[in-house]
């Protein structure tokens, strides 16, 4: 009896061991690593190396590909010029943690901060209590409410890439000469504002053209609700004429359903602009025809013109012997023909 | 399993009809308790009427769905198409809530499902797991369901924390892993055994509801007619009881968490054929899905009662209610605040209906002895 116990445990032991060394080898993600959205330097007064700048660095702990993206083509781009440092610190997991890790690197005198918030109003008062100490703020993104809080701001068109995605929808309706349109939209996480006004654009362009959303359901900016938000859409209208799905990475759930649910009569615009949906665009082979960006490459220039304000320059096409205090980044619309021009850009 | 020490209620036993052979005192007296019911009652004189009742929800459902959207309900290949599509909703978190129902009945609870599947999801489509083949990423995937389920109820049992802090802290720190392990992106995967999965009909239904289906049928068997499945209900109603009557009561808790991290498993790759992908956020929030799924179907948070029959049409209901909004076009929010008032409804009617048991119990009491 306990010899077969024991032999009993040692085959389980055995297994179990033998199990978690198969699958501790199995965590690997090793692969081309993906390039990051960098501007080499070219000619010009500007890409010459100056004053040493040190930039501190903070973004949300990435949940999604645009987040890692972001900090990716921020060390990137610090990689890329000889007289810029970057101090960059984890900026946990709410408003809260990102306040105490902005304490920490204020402490560590950093010539400019670039600073992509949790909250853009909760953290409004850091963003003061920076500039007032003397250190430039680059908000990115995420808008401070309060215009002495920031240095710059950079951020993209969320309103803008509604507007995008209905004018190429619309426009492709009208291309094909299709009457009463049914237009069917898969929106992110809809409590959020950026959502909130993505879709305002696009209803607003609609409602111009004297189109509408026949049926909105929003996902979570995650393949597998994105999977089953597009399910429910499918099941709600039996035809439909264009999609836009406002995210690419919980668009791969949405073309994953429409494989699934077999339906191939509609084209469907993406958001965002991932490397994935670019390539699928430029391949042609599936329902996504059109993506409109909300792309990542702000926080490369983001770094840039941090170190242009840490130096006191200026941007070398523009007149003006300072960078301006707000840059918003246009959305555009990638398609098949221009497909190859962004993909340096996807994420 | 032949561990079973002697039990202390010999000659109770010994007066049933012969069955398997271990025989738990806890296991009489649910013979006593269950004797002439009928197929689909899984445990308790009113878990017959409950689901009566959620069959009933379900039908109201369907009428409402017809009432206002005469127009699709009107095209039978549409409703048939419609219903496959519901059961398919309900697949994934059917099967997390097969085992969430284990784990309740059985005294416990278990808030880390949705992270186990997201850590198994993950875990599946990293690109070395996805070199072995859809066989590698199947069995990574149920691996990594029963070791984290494993971790779980020893934590539980044998470390003694309470269940609800031991999984809270597995539920943050297997979404922390599986963000790491995944780099925070979205994994897709390029199997077609594993997508076809989703999207593979067997005589016409999906592959998917089979595995819903078989998963079902399979926690039924267990919970009500084999002897894991009584000790089970003997755990949950009264562990020392259990104990004295010798059920290892730190080694089946163990089982439990075990076995709902399976279910987790299976349900990750279901979920992962369904997206072609997996990420660290996915099956976000499926342990309040599968835990409400199992409450209103009756289980009783406190354990020792529950019927994974309840719990699947639980989670039909859900994924009807889903629906029911989709095809109206109605906004989510409304449709979150329609859960949470069924969740409510449904606790209401369990806490009335355990009140009027206990007190017709001590009434019996009372007239017998």
């Amino acid at each position: 009896m306990t010899s077969d116990l024991s032999r009993r445990r040692l085959l389980f032991g055995g297994a179990a061991l033998s199990a978690g060394v198969l699958l501790a080898g199995c965590t690997s993600n090793e692969q081309t690593p993906t390039e990051a959205q960098t501007k080499a330097a070219a000619t010009g007064a500007n890409q010459e190396p100056g004053k040493k700048v040190t930039i501190g660095f903070s973004a949300p702990a990435a949940d999604h590909g645009w987040i890692a993206a972001i900090t990716n083509n921020a060390k990137a781009q610090a990689g890329a010029y000889s007289d810029v440092e970057l101090k960059s610190v984890e900026a946990g997991s709410d408003a809260a943690a990102q306040r105490a890790a902005l304490s920490t690197l204020i402490s560590q005198k950093p010539d400019v901060i670039v600073l992509l918030p949790h909250d853009g109003k909760e953290l409004n008062a850091f963003g003061l209590e920076a500039m007032k100490a003397g250190i430039p703020v680059v908000n990115l993104d995420r808008a401070f409410p309060d215009a002495r809080a920031y240095r710059l701001q950079i951020k993209g068109d969320n309103y803008g890439m509604g507007v995008a995605a209905a004018t190429y929808i619309a426009e492709q309706l009208k291309a094909k000469g299709v009457s009463n349109p049914v237009i069917g939209e898969i929106p992110g996480i809809d409590s959020l504002e950026l959502t909130q006004e993505r879709s305002k654009g696009f209803a607003d362009t609609l409602a111009s053209l004297g189109l509408k959303v026949a049926n909105r359901r929003p996902a979570e900016f995650t393949a597998d609700s994105g999977q089953q938000a597009a399910t429910g859409l499918f099941q709600a209208l039996p035809k439909i004429d264009a999609i836009w799905n406002h995210d690419d990475d919980q668009g791969i759930g949405v073309l994953a359903a429409v494989n699934q649910a077999n339906r191939k009569e509609f084209f469907m615009v993406g958001g965002a602009g991932s490397k994935k949906a670019m390539e699928d665009i430029a391949a042609d082979n599936t329902v996504l025809k059109a993506t409109v960006t909300y792309s990542p490459s702000m926080a490369s220039s983001a770094i840039s013109l941090a170190r242009l304000i840490g130096q006191g320059k200026g941007m070398s096409d523009l007149v003006e012997l300072q960078v301006p205090k707000e840059i918003v980044l246009a959305s555009e619309t990638i398609t098949k023909e221009n497909a190859s021009d962004y993909l340096k850009l996807g994420f | 399993m032949s561990d079973t020490t002697p039990t202390a209620a010999p000659e109770r036993a010994a007066s049933l009809p012969a069955q398997s052979p271990p025989v738990d005192p806890a296991e009489t007296a649910k013979a006593d308790r269950s004797a002439g019911l009928s197929w689909w009652r899984g445990d308790g004189g009113e878990g017959a009427k409950r689901n009566l009742g959620l069959l009933a929800t379900l039908v109201v459902l369907v009428v409402i769905g017809i009432l206002t959207r005469p127009d699709l309900y009107g095209d039978a290949s549409w409703v048939w198409g419609n219903t496959l599509t519901i059961l398919k909703l309900a697949s994934v978190v059917g099967v997390v809530t097969v085992g969430m129902t284990f784990v309740i009945i059985g005294g416990g609870i278990d808030l880390s499902v949705g992270a186990i599947v997201a850590l198994a999801g993950v875990w599946c489509t990293t690109l070395a797991t996805q070199s072995y083949g859809a066989g590698g990423m199947i069995f990574s995937a149920l691996t990594v369901g029963v070791a984290v389920g494993l971790v779980n109820g020893l934590l539980v049992s044998y470390g003694r924390l309470v269940p609800f802090i031991a999984t809270l802290a597995m539920m943050v720190a297997a979404r922390g892993l599986a963000a790491e392990i995944s780099d925070k992106q979205t994994q897709v995967s390029n199997d077609t055994f594993i997508n076809g999965i989703a999207s593979t009909n067997v005589l016409g239904i999906p592959l998917l509801v089979y595995i819903l289906a078989a998963v079902v049928l399979a926690g039924w068997v267990l919970l009500n007619r084999t002897t894991f499945g009584r000790r089970t209900v003997a755990v949950g109603g009264n562990p020392e009881a259990a104990r004295l009557a010798g059920i290892n009561v730190r080694r089946h808790t163990v089982l439990l968490y075990a076995l709902s991290g399976l279910c987790c498993g299976i349900a990750a790759i279901m979920l992962t054929a369904q997206a072609t992908s997996a990420q660290a956020a996915m099956a976000n929030l499926y342990e309040l899905d599968a835990i409400a799924a199992a409450i209103i179907g009756g289980t009783l948070l406190s354990g020792g009662r529950g019927t994974i029959i309840g719990s699947l049409l639980g989670v039909i209901i859900f994924s009807t209610i889903t629906n029911l909004f989709a095809i109206n076009g109605l906004s989510t929010e409304a449709q979150n605040m329609v859960k949470g008032g069924i969740i409510v409804a449904a606790v209401l009617v369990q806490q009335v209906q355990f009140r009027s048991l206990t007190q017709f119990l001590a009434r019996n009491r009372a007239t017998t002895t």
